[in-house]
């Protein structure tokens, strides 16, 4: 008899989403995935100038701002068919390639990594032992004796007072918890140092942006940071410099302590490159424009049907026609009227709540199809793209990772691996690492286009009468991210925002195919259904992100508090 | 003096942005000297730990639901707050509880932490507030001065 677990809220992720699995001998044997997804973005922006859009678009989501900000300036560009300086490029470039690794950091310590790593293990490490084995792994100058005793005490003040404060929700002590002592205390005191140093990336996107939360640069057009290597009020030259120092010290992190830990945990739950693969059809887009038109760009993208790497097919650019047409999202299984499967230029939202049910609607999340397939996106989807295109750091640091994965197993692994749970974190980790070396070009380029004295950012937008249509695409940290604008009479006359979630949280599609977390979900092994680890895991390894209900906070349910009106 | 007053909340979803707009209107109609700094939060996350981090005082204001009629005014102050967040109303990536843990464990918990609060109507995709909220920002302004008077800041409004 199958045992149904219901997880509500799924917690350490931003917005709502809710997971259902049927339990059968102690394996997920189906399971649905219903999101709570923000889908009004066109409600506010219909008859506005698009120009303005970006400025409404980066409130959609508290983590994605800068990212839904890329996208917007991208539709309208693309509509208008406009070039883009190259400064205003490469700067742009930096802003996503910081805001990344940042997330990516963030991801890994302190979004998944209390899935494997066991806090109250962490007390019985011996720091010296610690100390060994981490200077083994690399040359990171916080790797000491003394920090893994101070890390320590601090813990043991915590979990001695039995306020364990931000380690509070783990599965602490759970039998699918396996790391060392030694590990845990490793992993947990790079959490900690991971918070400051997400830090050196924000200071990155404010200096450019001029402002966070919620950057002030962009522009249709260009962006709004006047160059002028001298003065101070202006992009100036020691402002770029210390854009470099920032961006080594991000890169220091990553190579040393990020992508060994990745590597260290993969090697310990090995058994798990067996689980999570799901949906194998895996999509990305190019990102990192480096010609004005936005016909050339520092990473390729694609798509890969059924995890075949030999398969692949590129995207090219802004214009290519496989993507602009390849897209259509389903309402069959989604709380919408009707059951719809239309391109994103035709959509209508027209909420239709029913109950949650199995096999009819159960989600707000529509269900996105590439080529009539459900696909999965994200670091493991750009990785594998980027691989199978020959992308030359990408292979660097895939094999490096999977090398060190193998050897501290005592066993090959290959990168067949990566379709699994374990696998989207190492792409992730792989794609950190890209991402630095990325991020080092983007700002030589800056810095030599601006020697040669080209200090241009901007062009004027000019609006056509009429209709016209525009898709603008990024490969954000959670995938494949696109801003679809119809603009008549140079007013926004419909907008849709298809963004990496519903694609990997997606319901079942018109053709009843389960979405990427839900097929991934099939075969896991659960060992207390009470504390589902496992299928956290899983989830958890994609970065959900629904952005963005609600975050009032509500005294009603919590009754923790007496309220008193003023 | 390093005081931070932070509205959170999501603009696009009417009476939710009624934080960003209390401080907006605090900023208006109130001067305020160096040492304290307004910022409207958004539905960050991580992203605000550095700007919470080691205040003398944070007010942040917020929309609360407290089953009283809408456009009501609360406050809550120390533990009670991170309390409130923890629940799991939150979809901040890392929550405002969490920060503020995160504040404990590196030593920079800010020394005094208040919550103001106002009763929300409607939490529907807009820009504009319901009348009852819109009715009661500057109330809620005004208490922000309040507040950072009893503090010992000077606040001076802009006549």
């Amino acid at each position: 008899m199958a045992k149904r677990i219901t997880i509500d809220p799924v917690t350490r992720i931003e917005g709502h989403l809710r997971v259902d699995c049927e339990l059968d001998n102690g394996h997920v044997s189906k399971a649905w995935a219903s999101g709570q997804m923000w889908r009004g973005i066109e409600l506010i922006l219909k008859g506005r100038d698009p120009r303005d859009a970006w400025l409404f678009t980066q409130r959609i989501c508290g983590v994605c701002t800068t990212v839904h900000a890329i996208a917007s300036v991208r539709s309208v560009e693309s509509a208008l068919k406009m070039e883009i300086p190259l400064n205003a490029q490469y700067i742009r470039n930096i802003m996503i390639a910081a805001h990344a690794i940042q997330d990516h950091i963030v991801h890994f310590y302190h979004l998944s990594a209390l899935d494997w790593v066991d806090v109250t293990s962490a007390l019985r490490a011996e720091p010296r032992k610690v100390a060994s084995l981490a200077q083994g792994m690399s040359s990171w100058s916080l790797n000491s004796s003394q920090e893994f005793v101070r890390v320590q005490e601090k813990l043991k003040g915590f979990v001695g007072s039995g306020q364990l404060g931000i380690f509070a929700n783990g599965y602490w002590g759970h039998p699918a918890m396996r790391l060392s002592p030694e590990v845990n205390l490793l992993a947990c005191t790079h959490y900690l140092q991971a918070l400051e140093v997400q830090r050196k990336a924000n200071i990155i996107i404010s200096i450019l942006g001029a402002k966070t939360p919620h950057i002030q640069n962009l522009a249709v057009g260009g962006v709004a940071n006047p160059i002028n290597t001298d003065s101070p009020s202006t992009l100036s030259l020691e402002r770029l410099y210390y854009v470099k120092t920032l961006i080594d010290e991000l890169g220091d992190f990553v190579n040393n302590v990020y992508f060994t830990d990745v590597c260290a945990i993969g090697a310990s739950y090995r058994d798990w490159t067996a689980y999570g693969a799901g949906v194998t059809n895996y999509l990305s887009v190019p990102e990192f424009p480096l010609d004005t038109k936005g016909t050339v760009f520092e990473l390729p993208g694609g798509y890969i049907p059924a995890g075949d790497v030999g398969r692949f097919s590129p995207i090219r650019n802004f214009e290519d026609e496989s993507f602009v047409k390849g897209v259509k999202e389903s309402v069959k299984h989604s709380w919408y009227k009707g059951d719809s499967d239309r391109h994103p230029w035709e959509e209508e939202t027209e909420p239709g709540y029913t109950d949650f049910l199995d096999d009819g609607k159960y989600s707000w999340v529509k269900a996105p199809t590439f080529r009539d397939a459900p696909a999965q996106v994200g670091p493991l989807a750009n990785v594998l793209c980027l691989y199978a295109a020959g992308h030359e750091a990408t292979r660097k640091y895939t094999d490096k990772a999977l090398a060190t994965i193998g050897r501290l197993s005592g066993a090959p692994v290959s990168i067949e691996a990566l379709h699994s749970t374990i696998g989207r974190h190492a792409a992730r980790g792989v794609r950190a690492a890209v991402l630095y070396e990325t991020l080092q070009k983007q700002w030589q380029l800056l810095m030599d286009n601006i020697g040669k004295g080209d200090t241009r950012t901007f062009n004027q937008p000019e609006f056509p009468k009429g209709e016209v249509r525009g898709v603008g695409f990024h490969e954000a940290p959670r995938g494949v991210l696109s801003h679809w604008i119809v603009i008549a009479d140079k007013k926004i006359k419909n907008y849709q925002a298809v963004v990496p979630s519903t694609w990997n949280s997606s319901p079942r599609n018109a053709k009843d195919a389960p979405g990427p977390y839900e097929a991934s979900l099939v075969g896991t092994p659960v060992a207390v259904p009470e504390k589902p680890l496992e299928v956290l895991r899983t989830v958890h390894s994609f970065d959900p992100c629904l952005a963005c209900a609600i975050h009032m906070v509500d005294t009603e349910n919590a009754e923790i508090v007496s309220v008193r009106a003023l | 003096m390093n005081v931070l007053v932070m509205g959170v909340g999501n603009l696009l979803l009417q009476d939710e942005g009624a934080g960003g707009k209390a401080v907006e209107e605090f900023a208006r109609r109130y001067r305020v000297p160096p040492g304290v700094e307004i910022l409207d939060g958004g539905t960050s996350g991580i992203e605000l730990l550095q700007y919470i981090q080691g205040r003398d005082l944070l007010i942040l204001v917020d929309v609360v639901r407290s089953g009283n009629p809408c456009g009501t005014l609360t406050r809550f102050e120390g533990e009670h707050v991170p309390a409130l967040f923890r629940d799991k109303i939150s979809p901040h990536q890392l929550g405002i509880s969490d920060l503020l843990a995160v504040c404990q464990m590196t030593d920079a918990m800010p020394e005094k932490v208040v919550l103001f609060g106002i009763e929300p109507k409607s939490l529907d995709t807009g820009l504009t507030l319901s009348a009852e909220v819109a009715g009661n920002i500057g109330r809620l302004a005004d208490l922000v001065a309040e507040e950072l008077r009893l503090f010992g800041v000077t606040v001076e409004p802009y006549s």
